[in-house]
């Protein structure tokens, strides 16, 4: 279970947000560009620190402006990036070896993800849908307790898309985590999201 | 020219060896610390770390001097406390080389940092690792070709360091007399086939640090090409 409760000076306007995310739930957040998703995304994993508010997942809180700011590495937060963010100097074994905590665990989801024969390429030399596999693997092997995913299907071709959409749904049943989407698109939304906040000026309509 | 002394091609190589690891290890630190960090007054710092690049060798040791001299505030206090002497000495000719040398490895280092997506990095902290393995294991293998290509410069660079030296460390035979300083007094004193020997042996080793950095450069050019390809 998450709870976000935060407040946030940003150039433009206020970004105030309330919501929870509970492990059976996808939340997408959607919204124009420039409406606040991402740094509410960054806000949670503590990338950017809130003006005020609080944050807490499972009981644990990772940051309350009064007292407590939890350092990204502590946080327990697989974060899935717009580009994905794969390490190009490392294999798809050693992307995914990174940060995991067993082996085991991450063999198994590189053969759910079905990147397994990819173990010894490198990110350059794979397609645009295996790097997204790629990085769901790489944040899920570190056992996180929410997921957040920044747009992952926006640089994907039609085809690729709907079958991410049904793999993330699939693995979200399997690992129940509670997971926040960032999305543009208004299908996606719908398709995906146990519920949809609408984001507009750093407030949820 | 079989009686030549080969003391300034020794101490160039040292004082350029040592001068180019300080330089590294600073302006690596330094660069990748500027390039994650925005604060009020930043440009300003990173203009004063460029600035020996464009002010002339004598006025970067005029300064030097105003520093270490013996009248110097750093010098002074160095003569006092430790009865050590800065000026005409090996140390001087270290300190000239590295202030020279430095902004040619802070730029490249900078631009190397900069040159990949920031959110690699943050990866790698949301996966658990610490500071020091991102900055091993991620932002310094991802850097090292435009690192290296500051190592090489900034060696060129302090090799053949000439005014701020002359004016920091003199000319003392076999103490301070670096390639480019035994040049100038060859010539001063007539004796052309000295200075064309250093000369011709300097010319060769810029010569071939631009030509290895030229190969270098395009060779990593490519490292990753794909991968900015399909963003």
């Amino acid at each position: 279970m998450l709870t976000v409760d935060i407040q946030k000076t940003l150039t433009h306007f206020e970004l105030n947000v309330d919501f929870t995310v509970s492990k059976d739930e996808i939340i997408v957040l959607f919204g124009p560009s420039g409406s606040g998703k991402t740094t509410i995304l960054n806000c949670i994993v503590g990338l950017t620190k809130a003006t005020s508010g609080f944050i807490q997942l499972n009981n644990r809180t990772l940051f309350d402006a009064k007292k407590v700011n939890l350092p990204i590495q502590q946080r327990k937060i697989g974060y899935l990036f717009q580009d994905y963010a794969l390490f190009p100097h490392l294999s798809v074994w050693k992307n995914i070896a990174y940060g995991m905590k067993t082996e085991s665990f991450a063999k198994q989801l590189m053969k759910e993800l079905r990147i397994d024969h990819l173990a010894d390429q490198f990110p350059n030399a794979i397609s645009g849908g295996e790097k997204q596999r790629v990085a769901i693997a790489r944040a899920l092997a570190t056992e996180p307790d929410l997921l957040l995913l920044d747009e992952p299907f926006s640089a994907l071709d039609d085809a690729t898309r709907e079958r991410s959409h049904e793999e993330l749904m699939r693995l979200h049943k399997l690992w129940e985590i509670p997971v926040i989407l960032v999305t543009h698109s208004h299908a996606e939304a719908e398709k995906l999201g146990s519920r949809i906040l609408y984001l507009d000026e750093g407030t949820i309509r | 020219m079989s009686d030549v002394n080969l003391s300034p091609l020794w101490l160039s190589f040292q004082t350029a060896a040592i001068a180019t690891v300080i330089v590294f290890i600073v302006g690596v630190l330094l660069a990748r610390f500027l390039a994650r960090n925005e604060f009020y007054g930043k440009s300003i710092i990173e203009a004063i770390l460029l600035l020996p690049l464009v002010l002339p060798p004598t006025v970067v040791g005029f300064g030097l001097l105003y520093v270490f001299g013996k009248n110097g505030f750093l010098g002074r206090f160095l003569l006092d406390y430790f009865d050590f002497q800065v000026v005409f000495s090996w140390y001087a000719v270290i300190i000239a080389a590295v202030v020279v040398s430095f902004p040619l490895m802070y730029q490249s280092a900078a631009a190397a940092f900069k040159n990949y997506d920031p959110n690699i990095e943050n990866a790698a902290y949301t996966m658990g690792a610490s500071k020091w393995k991102v900055f091993w294991t991620i932002s310094f293998p991802l850097a090292w070709p435009g690192l290296l290509a500051g190592l090489v410069l900034s060696f060129a660079r302090a090799l053949g360091e000439f005014g701020a030296t002359l004016m920091l460390a003199g000319y003392i035979p076999n103490v301070t007399d670096t390639i480019p300083l035994a040049i100038y007094f060859a010539v001063e004193s007539g004796n052309m086939e000295m200075a064309t020997f250093w000369v011709v042996i300097i010319v060769a080793l810029g010569f071939s640090a631009i030509l290895w950095l030229n190969w270098w450069s395009k060779r990593n050019m490519m490292r990753y090409a794909e991968r900015r390809k399909s963003k």
